[in-house]
């Protein structure tokens, strides 16, 4: 193949990363920007997502579609409901101070993590997709007597990857309606801004944190449903979701749901680009350093605007 | 009696009754007591950061394999002698805690977490990156011909033993020296109200810098030690896992006491032990115990003590 239509195919591929991890890093983004907490057991919200989207095709059975339409509302349910009960038994009872709430979520991560081992095993486990069909993509090359059209061998997405996408898009725009048209979200974004005065003013700011937790991580758990056809499931396949949506968010800005959006775009397409071209794990190192040092010397994010 | 002289009969006796297990352990826990002592040097220099001067880091594993690395690699590929590798194991760990104290005091809070965090990441990658010189998560056995110091073959259950103690000792007597000393005493002032530290005139800046030298120093000796005493040197030692270790340890242990770092390594390296007999996901039991720490007990195990009993507990 020529360079062209490899770095379009890099680009597809990168594309459903980024669309993905949109998802995931919003969700990361909106629990860090109303609570003020790092959640570290985000990836783990993520990989139980695509775990129990497993279980949900194995118990429906039938064609593939009806189990995992059946995954595609069961997993995030589930998984926020575990994670709204996570936050009222022990982040609240440690008054979301952000350096214990750190250490408790790490100790979440390993809870899930190692109950996920023991109950659903340490293989990766498949989940069909509910249509698949191959789509070549043409790529014009300039022959002898003119431009012309041709299908170069290779050059492919499938009609899921595509709909992963526009269904990422889709999901990003209602958060947007809900933070920025409905009351519930008027309300988040008033505790958000002054947790103090909107107790004074009678908002139950206890129930907002435990509906916002739940709603970052059934984020994480619906992008983890949204990959499984593409990616199998595992129990520690949690790790590179958290690491990227961390970049992501920092990148983005702490706290700004516009700008995660943008870096999750950016930081999606380069890893699948880069990751062509250069070592992955180099493409990592880059990235790491990257975020500490943007940490360190500008610490509002590129997009953003107030600091961590 | 006095407060000090209390002190040091509690840490003299800590420091005897170890030697004296030495004649009468059995061999598998005299082996895992050497590991404990080791890894409890960990647990002191990661406590001087967190207990002592309230930093959090979560990124500790760095300076852990930076002294690590920086002993197998001379030794392994250079047949550097095993007392000068020591030496660049240590200088490596400090060196590297040095230079990234100046980026990271830059910030404070959460963002200082996650800045130590990524810097460590970075660092594994990179253990792992070069995996042609490291042999990544494989990891190298060290000859045991190379681990001989002064004459002293380390390999022996009972020289390493003895090694071990030695290098705890020094870990235990160095924090006790610091947290004596004017130094030390401003350090506990800087986590309890860094503000009011400032207007007192001290340039808190220049101490948290301190503080994160000696304590990257003091894991990178214990990340040495470990090396050459168990003959191995492998990329998990750098992974996050082996940063938030140090950190269950000072928690269960007291985080801020110097005898803390010990009892915590102590418990949960056995109750890690134990629970492995058991079950695959034996790190269930390291998520557990956060979780009920950050709950219940705060202060740990030794913390409880000197609230409760003794009030006198440096």
């Amino acid at each position: 193949m020529e360079i062209g239509p490899y770095f379009l195919l890099a680009t597809l591929e990168g594309a459903v990363t980024a669309a993905v991890l949109a998802l995931t890093a919003v969700g990361l983004s909106l629990v860090f920007g109303v609570m003020r907490v790092v959640n570290i057991a985000h990836g783990e919200f993520f990989m139980l997502g695509a775990v129990i989207a497993w279980w949900v095709a194995q118990a429906v059975g039938g064609h593939p579609a009806l189990g995992f339409a059946a995954a595609l509302v069961i997993a995030p349910l589930i998984v926020g409901g575990l994670a709204a009960a996570a936050d009222m038994t022990i982040l609240k009872r440690l008054d979301y101070d952000p350096e214990r709430t750190i250490v408790a979520t790490i100790g979440l991560l390993y809870v899930i993590q190692q109950v996920t081992l023991m109950t659903y095993g340490p293989e990766a486990r498949p989940v069909e997709a509910p249509f698949g069909t191959r789509l070549a993509i043409p790529w014009i090359e300039h022959a002898e007597g003119g431009w012309r059209l041709y299908w170069p061998w290779g050059l492919s997405t499938t009609s899921y990857k595509l709909a992963v996408m526009a269904a990422a898009a889709a999901v990003l725009l209602g958060v947007w309606a809900l933070m920025a048209r409905t009351r519930i979200g008027l309300v988040m974004r008033a505790t958000q801004m002054d947790r103090g005065m909107a107790l004074a003013f009678g908002i139950p700011v206890e129930r907002v944190y435990a509906l916002v937790f739940g709603l970052g991580a059934g984020l994480a758990a619906l992008a983890a449903v949204l990959i499984v056809p593409i990616r199998q499931a595992h129990y520690l396949m949690g790790a590179d979701p958290l690491l990227l949506s961390f970049i992501v968010v920092i990148i983005g800005g702490l706290g700004s749901l516009p700008g995660t959006v943008v870096a999750a775009v950016l930081i999606g397409l380069s890893d699948g680009i880069i990751s062509v071209f250069f070592s992955p794990t180099l493409a990592k190192i880059i990235a790491t350093l990257l975020v500490a040092l943007v940490l360190v010397f500008r610490p509002q994010g590129l997009f953003g605007t107030r600091a961590a | 009696m006095s407060d000090g002289r209390k002190v040091l009969l509690l840490h003299g006796g800590l420091l005897a009754g170890l030697f004296a297990l030495h004649f009468v352990l059995p061999a598998y826990h005299h082996g895992n007591l050497a590991r404990i002592m080791v890894l409890a040097s960990y647990a002191v220099g990661y406590n001087v950061l967190f207990g002592y001067t309230g930093l959090l880091s979560l990124g500790h594993a760095l300076f852990f394999a930076a002294g690590m690395y920086g002993m197998a690699l001379p030794l392994h590929h250079l047949g550097l002698p095993a007392g000068w590798a020591l030496l660049t194991g240590l200088g490596a760990g400090a060196g590297l805690a040095a230079l990234l104290a100046l980026l990271a005091l830059r910030t404070t809070g959460v963002a200082f977490l996650i800045v130590t965090l990524m810097f460590a990441q970075a660092g594994h990658l990179t253990i792992l990156y070069f995996g042609e010189v490291t042999r990544g998560d494989e990891g190298f056995v060290i000859d045991a011909a190379q681990r001989v110091l002064w004459g002293i073959d380390l390999s022996a259950p009972d020289a390493r033993y003895l090694a071990a103690l030695a290098l705890f000792a020094a870990s235990l007597l160095a924090c006790l020296a610091l947290v004596r000393a004017p130094f030390g005493k401003t350090l506990i002032a800087v986590r309890e109200n860094e503000e009011r530290v400032r207007m007192l005139g001290y340039d808190t800046h220049l101490h948290k810098w301190g503080a994160m030298v000696i304590s990257g120093a003091l894991s990178a000796a214990a990340g040495a030690a470990y090396g050459l005493l168990f003959g191995y040197a492998g990329a998990t030692f750098g992974s996050v896992q082996y940063s938030i270790l140090p950190l269950l340890w000072v928690l269960l242990g007291g985080a801020g006491t110097v005898i803390g770092p010990f009892i915590g390594t102590l418990f949960m390296f056995y109750l890690i032990d134990l629970s492995s007999d058991l079950t695959t996901a034996y790190m269930l039991v390291a998520g557990v115990a956060l979780i009920a720490l950050t709950l219940f007990a705060p202060q740990g195990l030794a913390g409880e003590v000197r609230r409760r009993l003794w009030r006198w507990l440096p």
